[in-house]
C-alpha cells in the first residue's frame, strides 16, 4: 500500500541545510502495525509528515496505492489526508472549542458526507473508543485519556486505509498509557494499518514491522 | 437538491463553528463591530443629512416656481436704428401672446402687475399689503400657487369677466381673517369688495422678488387694470419646457421683443433676466459636489475601521494558527480555511453595518418625525434645511456596497495568510 523508494527530505533554512531523511526505503502492507523509533532528531516525525501528505519528500519516489504522490497538488493532497489518512498525535491537537462529537464530526464535514449518515457515523465510533457517554463535552473537560480517544475516534472516523499516530501515550499516565496502546492493539486486530512512532515496549512487541531511525536513516527494520 | 441542501447545511455547521471560535476574542471583536458601526453611522447619517438638504433646498427653489424666467423691462443700452440710448422698454400683457406664439419652448407664460400699500378690510381688522394682477391660468402650476382644499386659483372666466375675486397668500390671509375658513368671505380692498377664491398652500420659498408669496393677494388682471389703469406690466414670467435650451430661449425672446420695441437683439440692457433654471443647474451641481465629499469622509471612516478588522483577523490567524493546522491536518483545503476567514471578517463587518444602518436609521426617522420643521426665514430656514434627512435607497446601497468592499478587503488578506499557514510548523505551534 505504501512504497517509498530513497526518500530525501531536506529543510532549506537559509545559510543551513538540515537533511531531515537521507534516502529511506520502507514498505507498508495492509494490516501492518509498524512501529518507527529512533532518538530525537531522526526523523522520525518528517518520516510520518511524509506518509500522511502533509509534507512532500525532497527526492524520491512515494508511490501510496500504486500512485506516486509527487503529481498531487494542494487540494488532492487534503483529500487524501481527508479519505486515507488519520492522524493521532501526541499533544491530542483537538480543537478546544468543539465538543467530543463535533471534533469527530469536521472531518466527515470536510468529505461533505450527508447530516444523517454523519451522525451514525461519529456515533458508532465514539461508542468504539468508548466514549459515548462524554460526546457534547468540551477537550477541557476530558481527561488526558479521554482526549486522545477522541483523537482516535476522530482519526478513525473516515474508514481511513492507514493510522499514523505519534507518541500517542507520550503525554499520558502509564495506566492510561496501557488502556490507550490496548485500544490501538484492538483497532489492529480488526484489520487496521497502523504506523506509530513510540518507544513502548507493548507497542514493540506486537507489531510486525519495527523501524529504527537515525540520522535520517532506516538502520535495521526487524520482520517477525 | 439533496446535494445542495447537504451543501447548505454543512456550510452552515461549519459556520456555526467559526462564530464558536470567534466568541474566543469576544471583547476585541466587539471593539471592531463597534468601529464599523461608527463608520457605518457616520457615511449614512452623511448621506441622508446631503441628500436631505439637497432636497430641501430643491424644493424651496421650487417656492419661486418650476423651470421659470423672469423677464424684467429695462432700458436701452446703445441707439438703434435712430432710436436714442436711454429709452425705457415697458411690456403690455399682449406681450405674453406674442412670445407664446413665436417660441415654442415657452410652455406657460403670464404677465405681472402690482400694486403696493393697498389696504385690505375683513370686518373690523385692516392690513395693508401689495396686490398682484397676473394675465394668465396656468400661473398657479408655474409660480406654485396651489390653492389649499376647497378652494381654487383664478380661472379663465375671471379673467373674462374682470370677477373681483382674490386668491390670499397664507400669512396674509391668516393676518387678516385669522382661522376663519376664508374661501367665499368677501374682503374689502381700498374699499373694492372682492370674494376670497382661494388661500395658497403654505409653501418654502428661496428665492423672492417684491416679498414672499404668502404675504401676497392675486388677483386677474383684467380686474386689476380696470381698478388700478395700469397700462405697463411690472415683469413677464415665462415657463421653459426644456430646461437645457433656456439660454436659447432668452436669446429668442431679446429678439421678438427687439423687433417689436426696436432695441438692437444684442442689448443687454433692454432687458433683465432672472433664469432661475441656470440657479438650479448650479445648486445641483453644488450639492452634488456635496454629497461625494461627505460620502469620502463616511467612506475613510469605515476604511479605517476595516483596517481595524484586518488586524483583528490577522491577530486571530496568528493565534489560531494550531488549529488552522489541525483542520489541515485532518483535510481541511486551502479554500475552506480562506473561506473562513472571509466568512469571519463579513461577518464582523455585516454585524457592524447592521447596528450602524439601524442607528443611523432611527435617528433619521426621529429627526423627521419629531423635530419641527421650522418656517419662514432666518433661523427657521436652517431648521427646515436639516430637518428632512432622506435615508434614501441610493444612500442605503452606497453604504452596503462599501461596506461589502471593506469586509472583503479586511477579511481577504488575513484569510490569505491563515490558507498559507503550513500545517507542520502550525501543528506544533504553542
Amino acid at each position: 500500500m505504501i512504497d517509498m523508494n530513497n526518500i530525501k527530505k531536506v529543510y532549506d533554512t537559509g545559510k543551513i541545510q538540515v537533511e531531515a531523511l537521507r534516502g529511506v526505503n520502507l514498505q507498508i502492507e495492509e494490516g501492518d502495525f509498524m512501529t518507527v523509533v529512533g532518538p530525537s532528531g531522526s526523523g522520525k516525525s518528517t518520516l510520518m509528515n511524509i506518509i500522511g501528505c502533509l509534507d512532500k519528500p525532497s527526492e524520491g519516489e512515494y508511490k501510496l496505492n500504486q500512485k506516486s504522490v509527487k503529481n498531487f497538488n494542494d487540494n488532492q493532497l487534503s483529500e487524501i489526508r481527508n479519505q486515507d489518512i488519520g492522524f493521532v498525535f501526541q499533544n491530542f491537537n483537538l480543537l478546544p472549542y468543539a465538543s467530543a462529537y463535533e471534533n469527530v464530526e469536521m472531518p466527515l464535514l470536510f468529505a461533505g458526507m450527508s447530516g444523517k449518515k454523519r451522525r451514525e457515523r461519529v456515533e458508532y465510533i465514539l461508542d468504539r473508543v468508548g466514549l459515548s457517554e462524554r460526546m457534547g463535552h468540551k477537550p477541557n473537560e476530558l481527561s488526558g485519556g479521554q482526549k486522545q480517544r477522541v483523537a482516535i475516534a476522530r482519526a478513525l472516523v473516515n474508514n481511513p486505509k492507514i493510522i499514523l499516530a505519534d507518541e500517542p501515550t507520550g503525554n499520558l499516565d502509564t495506566k492510561t498509557g496501557e488502556n490507550i496502546m490496548q485500544l490501538f492493539i484492538e483497532l489492529w486486530k480488526e484489520g487496521n494499518t497502523i504506523v506509530m512512532i513510540t518507544h513502548d515496549p507493548r507497542a514493540t512487541k506486537y507489531s510486525e514491522k519495527a523501524v529504527k531511525l537515525i540520522d535520517g536513516k532506516i538502520k535495521n527494520q526487524t520482520m517477525d | 437538491m439533496n446535494k445542495v441542501f447537504n451543501h447548505i447545511s454543512k456550510n452552515l455547521l461549519l459556520i456555526k463553528l467559526f462564530i464558536r471560535e470567534l466568541n474566543k476574542e469576544r471583547r476585541k471583536i466587539l471593539m471592531t463591530i463597534a468601529g464599523i458601526a461608527w463608520g457605518t453611522l457616520t457615511i449614512i447619517l452623511l448621506l441622508s443629512f446631503g441628500d436631505g438638504l439637497a432636497n430641501q433646498m430643491m424644493k424651496s427653489r421650487k417656492g419661486l416656481g418650476v423651470n421659470i424666467v423672469i423677464l424684467y423691462p429695462g432700458q436701452t443700452g446703445r441707439e438703434y436704428q435712430g432710436l436714442p440710448q436711454g429709452r425705457g422698454i415697458s411690456f403690455r400683457e399682449e406681450d405674453c401672446d406674442l412670445l407664446k406664439n413665436r417660441i415654442p419652448y415657452i410652455d406657460r407664460i403670464a404677465g405681472e402687475y402690482d400694486s403696493w400699500g393697498n389696504s385690505f378690510k375683513y370686518k373690523d381688522k385692516m392690513v395693508s399689503e401689495k396686490v398682484r394682477g397676473v394675465s394668465s391660468i396656468g400661473y398657479e402650476d408655474m409660480r406654485t400657487h396651489f390653492p389649499q382644499e376647497g378652494g381654487r386659483f383664478i380661472n379663465k372666466m375671471d379673467l373674462q369677466e374682470r370677477r373681483r375675486v382674490i386668491f390670499l397668500g397664507t400669512n396674509l390671509k391668516e393676518r387678516l381673517m385669522g382661522d376663519v375658513d376664508a374661501v367665499g368671505e368677501t374682503i374689502l380692498i381700498n374699499g373694492f369688495p372682492f370674494k376670497v377664491i382661494g388661500v395658497m398652500q403654505d409653501k418654502m420659498q428661496m428665492g423672492m422678488y417684491g416679498g414672499p408669496d404668502t404675504e401676497t393677494a392675486v388677483i386677474p388682471a383684467s380686474t386689476f387694470k380696470t381698478i388700478y389703469g395700469n397700462e405697463y406690466l411690472s415683469r413677464i414670467i415665462y415657463q421653459v419646457n426644456e430646461i437645457d435650451r433656456s439660454e436659447y430661449v432668452n436669446s429668442l425672446v431679446r429678439q421678438t421683443l427687439g423687433s417689436k420695441y426696436r432695441f438692437h437683439p444684442e442689448d443687454k440692457s433692454a432687458l433683465h433676466f432672472w433664469d432661475t433654471i441656470k440657479n438650479t443647474k448650479v445648486t445641483r451641481k453644488v450639492f452634488t459636489g456635496i454629497t461625494i465629499f461627505m460620502g469620502l469622509i463616511g467612506a475613510l471612516t469605515l476604511v479605517i475601521a476595516s483596517v481595524g478588522v484586518a488586524n483583528i483577523m490577522f491577530i486571530t490567524v496568528k493565534k489560531r494558527t494550531r488549529e488552522i493546522g489541525i483542520k489541515r491536518a485532518i483535510g481541511g483545503k486551502r479554500g475552506l480555511i480562506k473561506f473562513q476567514f472571509i466568512m469571519e471578517a463579513l461577518l464582523i463587518d455585516l454585524t457592524g453595518g447592521l447596528i450602524g444602518g439601524s442607528v443611523a436609521y432611527l435617528i433619521v426617522f426621529l429627526i423627521r418625525n419629531l423635530i419641527g420643521k421650522g418656517d419662514g426665514f432666518g433661523e427657521g430656514m436652517a431648521m427646515y434645511m436639516l430637518s428632512q434627512p432622506n435615508f434614501s435607497w441610493t444612500v442605503a446601497i452606497t453604504t452596503a456596497s462599501i461596506l461589502g468592499l471593506v469586509g472583503l478587503l479586511s477579511g481577504f488578506f488575513p484569510a490569505r495568510r491563515a490558507a498559507a499557514v503550513d500545517p507542520i510548523e502550525a501543528l506544533h505551534y504553542e
